[in-house]
């Protein structure tokens, strides 16, 4: 009989339906285990105080007309760079320590819509600047595998939400590797959409060309739900496609993938890449074979470049998007930035710089070009590429000191598909010593439905996903 | 030694659109309480996200039309970052190297051409308003004018004297006002100016000085000359010419009518110019220029030229199109085949004031102008002639039907085209039968 | 291709640039990784990029614009606007005196 903090969404929406329980019974559950286990973890920043009651209003709701929001009474876990009316928003900084925003993000407010019922907002790297948790303002979070270990970032904790059993389902956000990459550390399942899918309205902008929402949860098929949910041109942001959402919990439930096409990047299997993290990906791919995928090697530009263009073009970015924040209007003054935001707005504002912007932005811009084309031509013949989320395990709590490309190099496998806007999830697929190893899945721009498809007959068909015992690990 | 001025004008045009350039908060701040008219967008918080005003771009690309500018095909927007309480953001969302419009110009009534560098769109700061607080001397910030639309027109520093650009400022502000995008009340700082100036001394170039703050063509006028008498005088004390890192600001103080330093000679600014990544960027198809172009109402160059052509004098043409007169405009072009009428005698009755557009203005004119021609040897002639084409009338006539006259005045007023005074015909033609 | 060095005072330059005040441990610290960093970067010129256009936006899209109308539901009251600071004043922001 599974717990209450062990049911996907369909099978919350199952109890409900059942009367096995109710959504007050299930809040309830979720912020006990909470009290008791945040204070170790710190994955939530905030709780809302509101929960029970909206929980309440739900329960009237199923009484009165049954489950007829897709996400109704799903308890999820935010991460704090959604600005949230109501509840306090702060992007892990001190910066926006107290403050409470003034309006709602177009994603968030699609949850609400949706029915959801937020938890709280969790702990991210100080404005997403990283891919540990370690640069919050606020302390790092810990990895529910091992507390001594980091959770990976910038959404560590809304991947630790899902590995702790804190929500049912979690919100995040990817520059480059921000869902996908604490998802593999994590051991959770971690779904990018395409830039341009799911509205930036009201997410506290990082990198404006390749901030990506998305969701994280214990299951793909959870992540295609919620991406229906949240995808969709939204006015108040320009750069939302028009497409048209495909409802993409359809395309789930495949038998196999014969017909299906993927390529294994060469150069993601990385000279300095462990034999037994390596020796998991073959058997993934061995594994994708058996269920009727063609998978063959395929080469992409060597992920080194994608580290430098990555690092110009988000730290440009990010130095334009940060000076909004100089206390006058909400926030404390520029002093309350913590370092890694000040290397990184130092950086972007030099590649911006006269006499460098050639140099730096415009070439990175450029190599971009390369880039997208290169997926281009590979997408025409294949549905997928494969490959590690990350050159390694979850590291240890401390990793990041006195390493100033910390987050870049971590995300180095990811860079290149967050650059040219792809779709993509990343799903457990093994350990190593004791720690999950995740898988990347990843198409191209607005083949969602591909990735979601792909990534859950290869879920189906494999056990691990897996959830750690808190009792053992805290 | 030779000294000419070598002038440039920058003018900002804040668009009358309903709503802001970025957002959807109303326009119109003028009088509104302070911090009323914001949101997400125009108050820089976290995560607001800009979507630009149709309307605004399509104003701004019918300035540039009305300007002579090519429209460019490809266009976007920029962000231009530097920090300053009024900018919310820490950068002004403009347009850099792909404006909307370049390549214009405006023609002087000297003939001369003044070149227009470019057109572009881009979004207005917050106010600001020093005062002093319990002792302390602050800045108060009003963000209700940030982000309403500001059209930039540039001209290239083709003016060499404060006439010339006096009179380059009055024609930009009528074609403002004319193209109806914006009131242009320089009173309610919807149009501000600010010259660009230095000299050429006997090849010599003085350090160039943009003077901001101008609200009047008069004190823009002024502030040129006092700027090109400072500059020589600076010039023969201490003979430093200009250099890419000795542009300076001044202000106009209107009282002292003097320029100041405003600001201490500063480094060039870099505003670190990148491509706005939030908004995708604009493809401008010819079906839109020329829809565009095709709205463009009378602008006054052209319809002076197109009046001068129809017969009237060009001092009344300029009346006409500067009061924008267009009733009276349209009659003296649907009159402007009749034989009855004197295209050029009209508009000068009516710029006179003589002649009231309301109403049936052909007739009015008609009796106006009909109490000229009174030469009684010319209506005998004229009156003689239907006397003999028409014999039996006139037997008719002398027999005792006198109404008979109104025909014989008929045909006299045909054959005068008009021109003939009728109370004179009348006694003549009595008279004559 | 020979190590650009990143100096002490470019980054006090850019620190001013950025208005963010640096302590002189900071500067010195900085100028060291950013030096570091400017290596990973350069390596980008080691792919030639001479026939082809950047990239800033990934959406393929153009011509993204608004009706102009007033959107009522967007604005905020005035005590919304001003809520998040302490420094204002009879619905004013308020900052030191700049000039």
């Amino acid at each position: 009989m599974k717990q209450l903090h062990e049911l996907t969404i369909a099978e919350v929406h199952e109890g409900y339906r059942k009367g096995d329980f109710t959504c007050v019974d299930l809040v309830r559950h979720f912020l006990n285990r909470i009290e008791k286990y945040n204070p170790k973890l710190n994955i939530f920043l905030a709780l809302n105080d509101q929960a029970l009651i909206q929980a309440v209003a739900v329960d009237r709701e199923i009484a009165e007309k049954g489950i007829t929001r897709d996400l109704l009474g799903i308890p999820m876990a935010i991460k704090d760079n959604f600005l949230t009316l109501g509840l306090s928003t702060t992007a892990s900084s001190n910066i926006l320590k107290g403050y409470l925003p003034q309006y709602e993000s177009t994603t968030t407010r699609r949850l609400l819509e949706a029915g959801a019922i937020f938890l709280g907002k969790t702990n991210l790297d100080s404005f997403a600047h990283g891919s540990s948790t370690e640069t919050s303002d606020f302390g790092p979070t810990l990895n529910p595998w091992n507390t001594k270990r980091l959770p990976g970032g910038s959404s560590g904790g809304s991947a630790a939400a899902i590995s702790a059993q804190l929500a049912t389902a979690a919100l995040g956000s990817e520059t480059a590797g921000s869902i996908r990459q604490p998802a593999a550390w994590c051991g959770v399942t971690g779904f990018k959409p395409s830039y341009g899918r799911a509205s930036r309205y009201g997410v506290i902008a990082m990198a404006s060309s390749t901030d990506s929402p998305g969701p994280l949860a214990r299951t793909i098929v959870d992540t295609a739900l919620i991406t229906n949910v949240i995808s969709g041109k939204d006015p108040l942001d320009a750069t939302t496609s028009p497409k048209e959402v495909e409802n993409y919990p359809q395309f789930l439930g495949k038998k196999d993938l014969s017909g299906v096409k993927i390529g294994l990047v060469k150069e993601y299997l990385l000279p300095t890449m462990r034999e037994d993290v390596k020796q998991l990906i073959l058997d993934a791919a061995d594994r994708l074979r058996s269920l009727g995928a063609t998978v063959t090697e395929v080469s992409l530009m060597d992920p080194k470049y994608a580290i430098g263009t990555y690092a110009v073009i988000s730290r440009s970015e990010i130095s334009s998007n940060l000076a909004r924040f100089d206390g006058i209007r909400f926030g404390h003054s520029r002093e309350a930035f913590c370092p890694e935001s000040k290397r990184r707005i130092l950086l972007g504002t030099y590649t911006l710089s006269a006499g460098y912007y050639d140099a730096y932005y415009k070439k990175a811009e450029a190599v971009r070009t390369k880039m997208i084309d290169q997926f281009t031509k590979i997408f025409k013949t294949y549905d997928a590429l494969i490959g590690a989320v990350s050159p390694g395990p979850a590291l240890p709590v401390g990793a990041t000191k006195g390493q100033p490309m910390f987050g870049e190099m971590e995300d180095v496998l990811l860079e290149q598909s967050s650059v040219a806007g792809l779709t993509g999830a990343s799903v457990p697929c093994g350990f190593v010593d004791d720690l999950p190893i995740g898988l990347q899945i990843t198409c191209d721009q607005f083949q969602e439905k591909k990735a979601l498809m792909i990534t859950d007959c290869y879920q189906r068909n494999t056990s691990y996903n897996l959830f750690p015992d808190l009792e053992k690990t805290s | 030694m030779k000294t000419t001025p070598i002038i440039g004008l920058e003018v900002h045009v804040e668009l009358e659109t309903k709503s802001k350039m970025f957002c959807g908060c109303p326009a119109n701040h003028f009088g509104k309480k302070p911090n009323t008219q914001t949101c997400p967008v125009c108050l820089g918080l976290p995560g607001a996200l800009p979507v630009p005003n149709n309307k605004a771009i399509e104003s701004c690309i019918k300035i540039g039309l009305a300007l002579n500018c090519s429209v460019n095909r490809l266009s976007k927007f920029d962000r231009k970052q530097y920090f300053y309480p009024d900018l919310t953001k820490g950068y002004q969302i403009s347009q850099y190297d792909q404006p909307f419009c370049s390549d214009g110009s405006v023609l002087l009534d000297s003939g001369k051409k003044i070149g227009i560098e470019r057109v572009h769109l881009e979004e207005d700061t917050g106010k600001l308003q020093h005062t002093e607080l319990n002792g302390e001397r602050v800045t108060l910030i009003d963000f209700n004018r940030g982000g309403v639309p500001l059209v930039e027109i540039v001209s290239r520093p083709d003016m060499e004297s404060s006439a010339e650009a006096k009179e380059y400022l009055k024609k930009i502000h009528e074609i403002i006002r004319v193209l109806g995008v914006s009131n242009a009340d320089m009173e309610k700082g919807q149009m501000r100016l600010e010259p660009t100036i230095n000299l050429n001394i006997g090849g010599k170039y003085t350090p160039i000085v943009e003077i901001k703050n101008i609200n009047s063509f008069n004190y823009a006028s002024q502030a040129i000359e006092y700027e090109i008498k400072r500059q020589v005088e600076e010039f023969e004390k201490t003979g430093v010419e200009k250099s890419t890192t000795n542009k300076t600001t001044r202000g106009y103080d209107p009282i002292k009518k003097v320029t100041f330093l405003q600001r201490a000679k500063e480094e060039a600014k870099d505003y670190r110019y990148f491509p706005e990544p939030d908004i995708p960027p604009f493809i401008i198809e010819e079906d839109l220029v020329e829809k565009l172009r095709l709205e463009i109402p009378l602008l006054p160059e052209q319809a002076i030229e197109n009046l001068v052509s129809l017969g009237v004098e060009k001092k009344d043409a300029k009346i006409l199109i500067s009061n924008q007169n267009r009733v009276a405009i349209e009659r003296l072009k649907s009159l402007a085949d009749d034989p009855e009428v004197n295209l050029k005698k009209m508009a000068s009755l009516i710029v006179n004031g003589k002649l009231s557009t309301t109403g049936d203005v052909k007739a009015e004119y008609l009796s106006l102008t009909k109490v000229g021609t009174t030469d009684r040897g010319e209506l005998e002639k004229v009156i003689r002639e239907i006397m003999a084409s028409n014999p039996a009338l006139v037997d008719q006539y002398r027999q005792g039907k006198v109404n008979l006259a109104g025909f014989f005045v008929g045909q006299a007023m045909k054959a005068t085209h008009g021109s003939a005074n009728p109370q004179t015909l009348t006694k003549l033609i009595t008279e004559l039968l | 291709m020979h190590k650009v060095i990143v100096t002490p005072e470019e980054v006090k330059k850019i620190a001013k640039l950025a208005h963010l005040k640096l302590q002189d441990s900071e500067v010195e610290l900085f100028a060291g990784q950013f030096t570091e960093t400017v290596d990973v970067i350069n390596q980008l010129n080691e792919i030639d990029t001479s026939e082809v256009a950047a990239t800033y936006q990934v959406t393929g899209l153009s011509n993204i614009t608004r009706e102009d109308i007033v959107d009522t539901t967007r604005i905020l009251p005035q005590e919304t606007a001003l809520r998040e600071v302490i420094r204002t004043h009879e619905g004013f922001f308020v900052v030191p005196r700049i000039i």
